[in-house]
């Protein structure tokens, strides 16, 4: 009896270690277990449901996520009658957590809410985030580590260490790793491990952290701060992310001149080889560029099922679409005025006015809205202050592959050959046999169809109206004029050194002021150098 | 008769002499019918017909303007409406400080967008034009200053043809920029409106508006004789020359670059006069004025009526302006359609302009007796 008695105690405490485990603190619970652990959440005390929520948050479930953030947000409530659990979306709408499904037409009296207090929430919203940083999902991880960048609150320190000791990809770690250093240099238990934080956030370039750093620098002033303290690290890192930033902010700078500058290409290329072949003022250029847009826009509206691939048939058509616009206008018009180029200025400045008043009056006078294909938007992320978005980025590809592409056609094809023979000497070419009129013809539609292939480009990035066409017509003479006319090379750099320097007046001289000054630049440019930058020499170069 | 020399020197053409006897009997007639006969009256003319009017003779001395330097120097200028406006901006400048405490806000020296803009004090830009001499003198000092400076810049290194016309309207654009702006003090967008009285007088009133018109009248007359005494006297000559060969006129002897800028100078001037007189006319004066297609709009007044004859640039600016307040109040839709056609159809088939179809019909007339009397001769 007495070695009964004694057997029975271990065996005891052995089953009450099992209990308690299971009920307690035991291993995860199978993945139907939600259901009981809801079950027991509805009916327990709030000490009860701080465990249960732990246990719940272990799950490997999908379903887990839905039912905290209900519980969070005080909308779990469980019916009283069938024990289903529903979060409530609105009066009368809601999910059934467990199956999945929505409801509607739920009346709130037949529910019992499953109550939370604050000490619950906070312990949730942590829970959440852990959730989210423990998600299979990359993005979403990606997500919910920036997020916690945010975070100034040392309880979230733990749950940071967590994760990244889990985390697989880099950057997330790396994200994860500022977070935690963020933490550490505000709360840090001594000046050792602050300013060890501090060195790391070094040269880290998140709006976040300069505000975590100032937060630290903040009691003492840059002068005042001694060699050694935390303030004083606190100064040098700032001092050091405001170098980088600033050049981050010129590298963005020259971004968007480049970009700016790479439009003006796209614009001006086409008046380029007009003018600079046939001497002629294209006043109507701008309408091509128009004409190209609007070409997307009928594209779009003809197929709206394909926007994204709209554009790679928007370009071609409207090379065409402008291109034969080109060649009616100098069939027509332009090849009665040859060698008066004032006369045609004024001719072609007619056909601008038709063809806006002709979009008017078949589309609309207001603009039309032209779509951008989702590979289009979005940003490329180089680091915590530098974003480049995705449109500007391929146009400045598409105006250099425009670029190259005319260089080639210029400079290998027969039609090229001929064009440029036209250029140096006109009569010549034609006794050699070369038909003038054809190449006049063909160049001039080949202008107007590069026009019309900026206005595609165009229409990504401005409103799509009759007026398009006007507002970039000065900025692509300027881009002729001052590039050189007559070289493809000129309006290049041309292009390229206006639309930078543009973006770099602007933000110490407003936008306006900023278009004001190049304007009376090139006014005084053109002063020095008459024939632009790259003026033609020679026999071709006389009036 | 004291117009005995006239004829004879300045206007010893048919086209000259009418267009001033036309012009001498609207500035007379047109106020006589607007003031001496009631409304209702077969002969009575409205305020707004002479308002009207009015502003098609400041076109018309616009047009002038241009066709001194493009018609008989060969400069296109696709920025005079910058000097036009700017003679309108002074003189709006002057019919501010003219409204005093009268105006929205009540401040007797501040004009109303100022003060909306917060401004303490006037800027010192501001200052004499209260004095209408000085705004007067402004009047033809500001676009003439300014055209000496662009055009030294200009003809001096020899940019010419397109490249002028280019940065012209670079100037013109650099302008409407800066004038847009509110920083600027000169009313931003909405420019300067709400004038009260000129000299003293009502500028509502119907006296004034026919006084303005007179004026009108006068200023285009009298700038039609200084651009044919200009254009037929020696000076005259080497600006045709300059137009039909510069590099020939330069291996001359000529400074061809001083005709060209006193040509300039005198051209920015007279499009002042004729902006300073349109702003008290309309009643408002915007930085809208300064457009690029503005400026290219007066180019077509005088092709169409003619380059280079300096009445047909005054028929051109009556005729084009007549048919936009026509068409744009009948037909809106064809405005545009119908001056871009025109632009085309002048440029092709009509070189010499309205005033050219004339000879160009008599000539062809001509052309067929004089081969007929050859057909008979050699029967």
């Amino acid at each position: 009896m007495r070695f009964t008695r004694e057997a029975q105690w271990p065996l005891l405490t052995l089953l009450l270690t099992l209990f308690l485990m299971l009920g307690l603190s035991g291993p995860a619970r199978a993945a139907g277990d939600l259901e009981s652990a809801l079950s027991e959440l509805a009916k327990a005390n709030f000490t009860r449901k701080s465990q249960l929520v732990d246990e719940i948050a272990r799950l490997e479930d999908p379903r887990v996520s839905p039912v905290l953030t209900a519980f969070l947000d005080g909308a779990l409530y469980q019916h009283k009658s069938s024990r289903a659990f529903v979060a409530f979306s609105g009066q009368d709408k809601g999910v059934n957590l467990l199956s999945g499904e929505s409801i509607e037409g739920l009346k709130k009296r037949d529910f019992r809410k499953v109550a939370i207090n604050n000490a619950l929430r906070g312990k949730l919203r942590g829970i959440m985030a852990e959730l989210q940083l423990r998600n299979p999902s990359l993005e979403t991880r990606r997500t919910a580590a920036r997020e916690m960048l945010k975070s100034q609150d040392a309880a979230t320190l733990p749950l940071l260490k967590r994760a990244r000791e889990k985390e697989t990809d880099g950057d997330v770690r790396d994200l994860l790793a500022i977070s935690i250093a963020q933490l550490n240099a505000l709360h840090g238990e001594d000046d050792e491990i602050r300013i060890a934080a501090i060195r790391q956030l070094d040269g880290v370039l998140y709006p976040e952290v300069r505000v975590v750093l100032n937060k630290v620098a903040a009691s003492v002033s840059a002068a005042e701060a001694k060699t050694g303290t935390v303030e004083a690290a606190a100064h040098e890192a700032l001092k050091q992310i405001e170098g980088l930033i600033s050049l981050n902010k010129t590298a963005e700078n020259l971004y968007f001149g480049i970009s700016l500058g790479s439009v003006l290409l796209l614009s001006a290329v086409g008046l380029a080889i007009t003018f600079g072949v046939m001497g002629v003022i294209n006043m109507a250029h701008g309408e091509m560029m128009m004409l190209g847009a609007y070409t997307t826009f009928v594209i779009q509206q003809a197929f709206p099922n394909a926007i994204d691939v709209s554009l790679f048939f928007a370009i071609p058509a409207a090379f065409l679409v402008a291109g034969g616009v080109g060649v009616l206008i100098e069939r027509g018009i332009i090849r009665h005025l040859y060698g008066r180029p004032l006369e045609t200025l004024l001719a072609t400045f007619g056909i601008s006015l038709v063809l806006q008043q002709a979009v008017r009056t078949i589309f609309s006078p207001l603009n039309q809205s032209v779509s951008t294909p989702s590979w289009m938007s979005g940003t490329l992320e180089i680091n915590g202050a530098l974003a480049l978005t995705y449109n500007r980025l391929y146009i400045i590809l598409f105006s250099l592959c425009v670029l190259a592409g005319l260089i080639l056609l210029l400079k290998k094809t027969l039609f090229g050959l001929q064009m440029r023979a036209v250029t140096q000497n006109r009569r010549m070419a034609s006794s050699m046999g070369i038909r003038t009129g054809w190449v006049d013809a063909l160049t001039f539609g080949l202008g107007s169809g590069i026009a019309g292939v900026a206005g595609v480009a165009l229409s990504q990035l401005t409103n799509v109206g009759p007026n398009l066409g006007q507002a970039y017509i000065i900025d692509s003479f300027m881009v002729v004029v001052f590039g050189g006319v007559g070289n493809l090379m000129g309006t290049f750099i041309g292009a390229m050194s206006l639309g930078i320097a543009n973006k770099f007046l602007e933000p110490f001289a407003g936008a306006v002021l900023a278009k004001i000054l190049i304007l009376v630049f090139i006014i005084l440019y053109i002063q020095k150098y008459p024939r632009g930058m790259f003026a033609l020499k020679g026999r071709s170069a006389g009036d | 008769m004291t117009l005995g020399p006239l004829t004879r020197t300045l206007l010893n053409d048919r086209g000259s002499q009418i267009l001033m006897v036309s012009v001498l009997a609207m500035t007379v007639l047109i106020p006589l019918c607007n003031l001496a006969f009631p409304e209702g009256s077969a002969l009575h003319v409205s305020t707004y017909m002479v308002t009207l009017l009015g502003k098609y003779l400041c076109y018309a001395l616009l047009a002038l303007a241009v066709d001194l330097i493009w018609g008989y120097c060969g400069i296109l200028s696709l920025g005079h409406g910058a000097f036009f406006a700017l003679g309108g901006y002074a003189m709006g400048m002057y019919l501010m400080r003219q409204i005093g405490d009268r105006g929205v806000y009540g401040d007797p020296v501040l004009p109303d967008f100022m003060v909306f803009l917060n401004w303490q004090e006037l800027p010192w830009f501001w200052y004499g034009f209260d004095n209408f001499a000085f705004a007067a003198l402004m009047i033809m000092l500001v676009p003439g200053v300014l055209a000496f400076l662009f055009g030294w810049l200009a003809f001096r290194s020899r940019v010419t043809g397109v490249y002028l016309s280019i940065i012209t309207q670079a100037l013109t654009y650099a302008l409407l920029l800066a004038f847009f702006r509110n920083d600027m003090g000169f009313g931003g967008n909405n420019g300067l409106t709400d004038f009260k009285d000129i000299l003293g007088f009502n500028i509502q009133a119907d006296g004034t508006r026919a006084v303005l018109f007179v004026l009108s009248g006068v200023a285009l007359m009298a700038g039609f004789l200084i651009c044919k005494a200009i254009v037929q006297s020696k000076l005259g000559r080497v600006l045709i020359a300059v137009r039909d060969s510069e590099s020939r006129t330069r291996f001359l002897g000529y400074r061809v670059e001083h005709f060209k800028l006193f040509v300039f100078v005198v051209s920015a001037v007279l499009a002042g006069i004729a902006g300073a007189l349109y702003v008290p006319q309309v009643g408002i004066i915007n930085p809208g004025e300064f457009s690029p297609v503005n400026s290219i709009e007066i180019i077509i007044w005088v092709a169409v009526g003619g380059r280079g004859t300096l009445y047909g640039a005054v028929v051109g600016a009556l005729v084009v302006n007549f048919a936009k307040t026509y068409f744009t109040g009948a037909f809106p839709e064809l405005w545009l359609f119908l001056l871009g056609g025109l632009f085309v159809i002048s440029t092709l088939y009509l070189p010499k302009g309205l005033v050219g179809i004339i000879g160009q019909v008599r000539n062809r007339l001509a052309a067929r007796s004089a081969t007929a009397q050859t057909l008979k001769t050699s029967e």
